[in-house]
């Protein structure tokens, strides 16, 4: 019997099995940012411990900083307080930083595949929900905290079960206005917010095959939001050719010995999963989210679905995020009105993404009811933006281009929704209270979706515009 | 090593409903910190300002040290500011019909053993709760079991995870720190290690 990408990085980075009957695994890659970290380097202060691998260590700060003016001190005296923090560990442990001085700031995801940091065959982690997203690149990529977190500052290790395998595999081709963040909404909304507990999702099938990397990076991303710590996409030549010539991946011969490694990690064509999952790609159209968790989403051209014709527990929580989104059974997707839409995020703030929404948004108007906002990334895919003109395109149209940062994906700094708005987001997540205001209201979809609506004024379908 | 954890004695907070995720249980404002320490009063914070009959804000359930939840508890963000700000409140135990991964790790790592019982016995436990709050629940992680003077339940917890709280090494690191010389040797196995030279 064959093996899973899974079983073999696993495998290769398995210390030995702890007498718990966990796994003692070797993290190869470990990303750390200002939110939880700081408390992790006091524990290792605590324990008078160095950080083990410093080389295997990289740092950002994305989730605090502004995405207005980034000028030092930051407004937010508690935001500079943890820039400061994050600054000195990594001075005294000798920890690459990329910060804002630097000029290579941005979102912890975003920068680890963009530098060639997410290689395939890796273990990584990071204080972050979201490190399912170097997945991708067919590296065994998860979301830690802080007590892991100083656990692998102190012993480049973790205690970890090994998870399950579910192959989720989507065939065919994507029909026009459907990108892959509806990929990712679509199976999360038929597998459920807590399918994938115990599980990776390992994403196969020609739908994925025929993706870009960015678009691979925002599938992956949304793993966890259908409750898989990690999942992952079998390296194949779209992940050699966009690592070839990246500032951290090995050039030459090295880079020849590098394919052949990455490619020997691929899960072998008799591996067995532990669950199977088909979809076909047409049936997948641009999807909105109407609830209060990931999986409460609907096919733009569909409608709320009504409580009356629900039971049970289905009844209450869909009564619950009806309430709270102030929308009524069997109401329209199409048409619910916005006060904000934001572009950006681990999920859908890459370069590609801001091309899809400025080709939107060019020659066009945000409707007068909407403040649109764009955030890249990373000042890398800033600079690219602006070197396209994007920002231009944006700006004409009447969004605000923003600098990097995680912005209003959680709203940890100062952008937020106020009251009860409502926004049209790119991001990950339409939990109550998330995007900053406890009252405050997300639909999640595409950036595609979020430019459309932006012009719209309104929820809209993007095949439909003018 | 850490210490022992084999079981958990007090009152419990009965908290329904599926899905509550870490946003839910600690606010991102709340993030912008340093340390832990004042995370305890700031639990549910918005969840309580609209609900003034929250749980977390009724004064007969301020003593609880157990809590139960739903399904999928602590979902979403990874955030262990979330457990700390159970812990900081008083919470030494979770009693729920499933938990999302990296809050059950979490809770691992920071010695609150998580604990799933069948949706029938949860339904048991709100009510015996809700009619008493000064009623002592046990949460025996070594007999599996969450009993009160007048009942008791199963409780699940996966075996590795069990054995953490019983063994003491569910702080992780001096377990971790002993194979020392074995983590060097898979790291150097690893040809990524040294970028393939």
């Amino acid at each position: 019997m064959g093996k899973t990408l899974l079983d073999k990085v696993w495998e290769k980075h398995t210390v030995r099995e702890l007498p718990s009957g966990q796994s003692q695994l070797f993290i190869g890659l470990h990303l750390i940012h200002e939110v939880t970290s700081p408390q992790a380097f006091a524990m290792l202060k605590e324990l008078n411990l160095p950080v083990k691998f410093p080389n295997r260590t990289f740092a950002t700060m994305d989730h605090i900083i502004p995405t207005q003016s980034q000028a030092r001190p930051l407004v937010d005296s508690l935001a500079e307080e943890m820039v400061v923090a994050l600054t000195e560990s990594c001075k005294e442990h000798n920890i690459t930083l990329y910060d804002l001085e630097s000029k290579q700031q941005g979102v912890v995801h975003i920068i680890g595949p963009e530098k060639g940091l997410t290689q395939p065959g890796m273990t990584i982690a990071c204080g972050d929900s979201h490190t399912s997203t170097h997945g991708a690149f067919g590296a065994i990529a998860f979301g830690i905290g802080t007590s892991n977190i100083r656990d692998v500052l102190a012993t480049g290790c973790l205690a970890m079960s090994k998870p399950k395998v579910r192959q989720v595999r989507v065939e065919g081709e994507l029909k026009p206005g459907v990108y892959a963040k509806d990929v990712a909404l679509y199976i999360i909304h038929k597998l459920g917010v807590k399918g994938g507990v115990g599980y990776a999702y390992e994403y196969a099938g020609s739908t994925f095959e025929n993706m870009t990397m960015e678009e691979r990076l925002t599938v992956c991303n949304m793993s966890i939001e259908g409750g898989a710590r990690c999942g992952y996409i079998n390296p194949d030549q779209v992940t050699f050719d966009y690592l070839k010539g990246r500032e951290m991946v090995p050039e030459g011969e090295a880079f020849e010995r590098a394919v052949e490694y990455w490619k020997s990690n691929a899960s072998d064509d008799d591996a067995e999963f532990d669950d199977v999952v088909v979809y076909n790609a047409q049936d997948i159209e641009p999807m909105v989210t109407w609830g209060i968790n990931p999986a409460q989403s609907s096919p733009v051209s569909g409608h709320v679905p009504n409580p009356e014709n629900l039971e049970g527990a289905e009844q209450t929580s869909v009564a619950e995020a009806l309430e709270y989104m102030q929308l009524s059974g069997d109401q329209d997707i199409k048409g619910i009105p916005l006060d904000v839409t934001f572009i950006g995020s681990c999920t859908n703030g890459r370069l590609s993404d801001l091309r899809i929404a400025a080709e939107i948004a060019k020659g066009r108007k945000v409707a007068e009811n909407v403040q649109a906002i764009v955030v890249p990334g990373s000042m890398e895919v800033a600079r690219q933006a602006v070197a396209e003109g994007l920002d231009k395109v944006f700006k004409e149209a009447g969004f605000e281009w923003r600098l990097a940062g995680c912005s209003m994906c959680l709203a940890m700094n100062p952008d937020k929704l106020q009251g009860d708005q409502m926004c049209a987001s790119s991001s990950n997540r339409n939990f109550k209270g998330r995007q900053g205001s406890p009252t405050g209201r997300t639909l999640l979809m595409s950036p595609a979706m979020v430019a459309a609506s932006s012009i719209a004024g309104k929820v809209a379908d993007v095949r439909e515009l003018d | 090593m850490s210490m022992k954890i084999e079981k958990i004695v007090g009152p419990a907070i009965p908290l329904r409903g599926d899905d509550i995720d870490t946003d839910r249980i600690i606010p991102a404002r709340f993030l912008r910190c340093v340390t832990f320490d004042t995370l305890g009063p700031h639990a549910f914070e918005d969840d309580r300002k609209q609900d003034p009959d929250h749980v977390f804000n009724q004064e007969k359930f301020q003593n609880a040290e157990v809590l139960f939840a739903g399904n999928n508890f602590g979902c979403g963000s990874s955030r262990e500011h979330a457990p700390q700000s159970l812990q900081k409140w008083g919470i030494k135990a979770v009693v729920g019909l499933s938990f999302a991964e990296i809050f059950f790790g979490n809770c691992n790592a920071m010695g609150i053993p998580c604990a799933k019982v069948t949706p029938e016995d949860l339904e048991t436990l709100y009510k015996v709760a809700e009619s008493d709050p000064t009623v002592e629940f046990t949460v025996d992680v070594d007999t599996l079991t969450v009993s009160w003077n007048g009942g008791r339940v199963n409780a699940e917890i996966p075996a590795g995870v069990r054995d953490t709280f019983l063994q003491g090494t569910w702080n992780a690191t001096a377990v971790l720190q002993q194979a020392e010389g074995d983590i060097q040797a898979v790291a150097n196995a690893l040809p990524y290690i040294n970028n393939f030279q």
